[in-house]
């Protein structure tokens, strides 16, 4: 179909008048039409019912009337519009609107963020008017800062070191496990508590545990990182996929260790340092004179997540300048003259998944402590794409663009189930909840199709000389930056 | 490393040489699977030379700059660099031992500016005088400077090859090895690379093994050269010589005649 509109483009133009312009575009979009006919009758027009307990052939002209107008109209639109011959095509040089406004508003966007994520529980506590209404809102605040992190820590080994990593919700699952399994274990607490008191491994697991699994996941990253140095791009990405689903069904079969797939459940609550959020003497409120509120522990993992993600993006910040760090980028870039330069590839590699998955690993160790449940079922490889998606989204590399991406996807899909009043436009049949993952869809391909490196493209370099010039991501060849 | 002056070779004359030679490749065969790449290559090359080593499309001129330094590795044969086998030894650490490579096709990391490039050059040796070597790049070429900021995908071909060498110059080499610079370049960008690797040779005394389609060139600038045909050396000598020699001449200089 768009060949047809390219041979009949240049006739148009010499013909010039508006009239057989219209004619051109209204036979083309005919045309669609007929093709949209063809292909959707049989998909839409049809429908098999049950009559009298029997199958039988209903129909839906209306339906697939409703549809082949869509495509008509819009194709009709199409043509006159963005494909019409007489648009003079914009050409673009230079960098490109987003990174012009990123150029400008870029220096407050961080710390604005920033001071939006630390005051959002406060506003939300004021805007929905008490804590226990805002508790939907703190909780989903939760999840994307959940998600914000995995992405950072994704990102190190994907933005940065260049290795599609497609198993990263393995070291999530580690980081819960480690936390779940240790925090439940009776010969431990019993150990603590002919150590250091009865209370203490209750009170103090989260945050003991927290290093441990960050350090538990990190070793597995490097195992998992062994079997796959020599391999690059789809074969690298096969062989996580496949990593990320072991752990899984490791988790599901090993029932005596990990109680399989009903999971774990009552694994203690974090505690702020050592005092527990409950109604007693010795909780969190008697402590700091307040009225005691189960909201407190919510708000209080809200800024255990934002501390943890900052720390994420603190640290790869600062890798970025250190040797380690640009090794990675130069890894990412080209291999072999990362070799001939000195650099011993092996050990960076390694690092690179050690130290994407010691963030997950935390991640997953927060996860763990929030839900105070863990099963399999929270490992799944949809969780590996979502997270594999915002850093795609976000732009490889960008810290800000993952940030973004995160809210945005996470926040979108949690939007996405609120979409009662589309009932009011298709009658009361219609399930929207049904349509999110195809809207989510549309929202990815469009946001592709736009910005194909992602929302923020623009790589910063670690280091200037003398004054910044920036050159767009975008003039520099696709795959090759 | 002003020392090492002394002991380049005359440009007149065959010379005969009595010391070691800096890389000493024996009896090398590399294969591609079945493949016999290389065939069986001696090349010696000795400090403050320059060697070049021509060949036509897929005689294994690569292969063999590729084997030196470990990827893929030699079958058969040894590898000797100041007296110490470096045959198994990783490609790493081959980089560690003071021989750097601008490989084939420059290979310049092209989302990095050429700041962060060269510096990645510089991460055998550490940083200790980075400044001053990165001032010595400048000097040699000019218009890195100018791109100091800009990022290595943006650079035209020829500033590309430029950053790839200064990449392989901030390690401070003993034996620095170019694979095809002029591939690609014009005339005007090929002679100016040519100018520079002369000019590192004469005022540095850096031994440079170079890797040429462009035969001419090379062997106008090279003390010696070999010449490579199906994995194997028929030919070597004096730059010059070689130029005369009627098989190079028809093989290489006059439109490919065979």
């Amino acid at each position: 179909m768009a060949v047809q509109t390219a041979e009949t483009a240049p006739a148009a133009a010499k013909a010039g008048d508006a009239g057989s312009l219209f004619a051109h575009a209204f036979k083309d979009a005919l045309i669609t039409g007929l093709i949209a006919i063809g292909l959707l009758g049989p998909l839409i027009g049809f429908q098999t019912i049950i009559i009298d307990g029997a199958l039988g052939l209903g129909y839906r002209p209306g339906l697939l009337a409703v549809m082949v107008g869509i495509i008509f109209a819009g194709r009709l639109l199409l043509n006159l519009t963005v494909w019409s011959p007489n648009r003079v095509p914009k050409t673009r040089s230079g960098p490109s609107v987003f990174d012009r406004l990123g150029a400008t508003v870029g220096p407050g966007v961080k710390p604005a963020l920033l001071a939006f994520a630390a005051a959002f529980p406060f506003i939300s506590f004021y805007a929905m008017g008490g804590w226990n209404e805002s508790r939907y809102l703190i909780d989903l605040g939760i999840l994307i800062l959940t998600y914000v992190m995995l992405g950072w820590g994704l990102n190190i080994v994907v933005g940065l070191a260049g290795l599609l990593d497609l198993g990263y919700v393995a070291f999530y699952a580690v980081g819960a496990y480690t936390y779940a399994l240790l925090a439940t274990s009776t010969p431990v607490n019993e150990f603590f508590a002919g150590l250091l008191g009865e209370t203490f491994w209750a009170n103090w697991a989260f945050w003991i545990c927290l290093p441990m699994a960050g350090l538990f996941a990190g070793v597995w990253g490097m195992i998992l990182g062994f079997p796959v140095l020599r391999l690059r791009g789809d074969y690298l990405a096969i062989v996580t996929l496949a990593f990320g689903e072991i752990i899984r069904l490791v988790l599901i079969n090993w029932v005596d260790f990990t109680g399989g797939g009903a999971g774990i459940a009552s694994i203690p609550r974090a505690t702020f340092f050592g005092i527990p959020f409950n109604a007693s003497e010795n909780g969190f409120a008697a402590l700091f004179g307040l009225e005691f509120n189960p909201m407190h522990r919510i708000v209080f993992l809200y800024f255990v997540i934002l501390v943890l993600a900052l720390i994420t993006a603190f640290a790869t910040v600062r890798l970025r300048r250190l040797p380690v760090g640009r090794a990675w980028e130069a890894l990412r870039e080209d291999e072999i003259a990362c070799r001939s330069l000195g650099i011993n590839t092996t050990t960076t590699k390694l690092s690179a998944f050690a130290t994407g998955a010691m963030f997950g690993g935390f991640a997953g160790c927060f996860f763990a402590v929030r839900a105070g449940f863990v099963s399999p079922e929270s490992f799944t490889f949809d969780v590996s794409a979502m997270i594999l998606a915002i850093v795609v989204l976000g732009g490889m590399g960008s810290q800000i663009g993952v940030a973004v991406a995160a809210a945005v996807m996470m926040g979108g899909m949690e939007m996405l189930r609120n979409l009662g009043f589309l009932t009011q436009l298709f009658g009361n049949d219609f399930d929207p909840s049904l349509y999110r993952m195809l809207i989510f869809g549309f929202a990815m391909v469009a946001i592709m199709v736009w910005k194909p490196r992602g929302l923020v493209s623009t790589r910063d370099p670690t280091i200037f000389l003398k004054e910044r010039k920036s050159v767009s991501g975008d003039l520099v060849k696709e795959g090759h930056g | 490393m002003s020392d090492t002056l002394t002991a380049a070779p005359p440009a007149v004359g065959a010379p005969v040489r009595t010391d070691a030679p800096m890389l000493s490749v024996r009896g090398v065969k590399t294969f591609y699977g079945n493949i016999m790449a290389l065939k069986g290559v001696d090349v010696d090359v000795y400090k403050g030379e320059i060697v070049t080593l021509i060949g036509s499309n897929g005689a294994g001129k690569s292969t063999l700059m590729m084997t030196i330094f470990g990827q893929p590795r030699p079958r058969e044969g040894s590898i000797v660099y100041e007296g110490r086998d470096i045959t198994k030894v990783p490609t790493h650490e081959i980089a560690q031992l003071k021989i750097a490579q601008s490989p084939e096709g420059r290979r310049i990391f092209p989302r990095m500016t050429v700041f962060e490039n060269l510096q990645m050059g510089a991460s055998v040796d550490g940083f200790s005088h980075f400044d001053e070597d990165l001032l010595k790049v400048f000097t040699l070429f000019p218009r890195l400077k100018e791109r100091i900021n800009q990022r290595g995908g943006t650079l035209s071909g020829g500033e590309q090859q430029m950053l790839a060498i200064g990449r392989a110059l901030m390690s401070r080499p003993r034996l620095l090895m170019l694979d095809e610079p002029s591939l690609g370049l014009a005339p005007l960008i090929v002679r100016q690379i040519f100018d520079a690797i002369r000019e590192l040779n004469r005022t540095e005394g850096l031994t440079v093994f170079l890797v040429e389609q462009n035969a001419f060139h090379a062997l106008k600038l090279a003390h010696r050269g070999y010449v490579l045909v199906n994995g194997l050396v028929t030919l070597s000598g004096e730059g010059r010589e070689l130029l005369e020699r009627p098989e190079v001449r028809a093989a290489y200089l006059e439109g490919g005649a065979h």
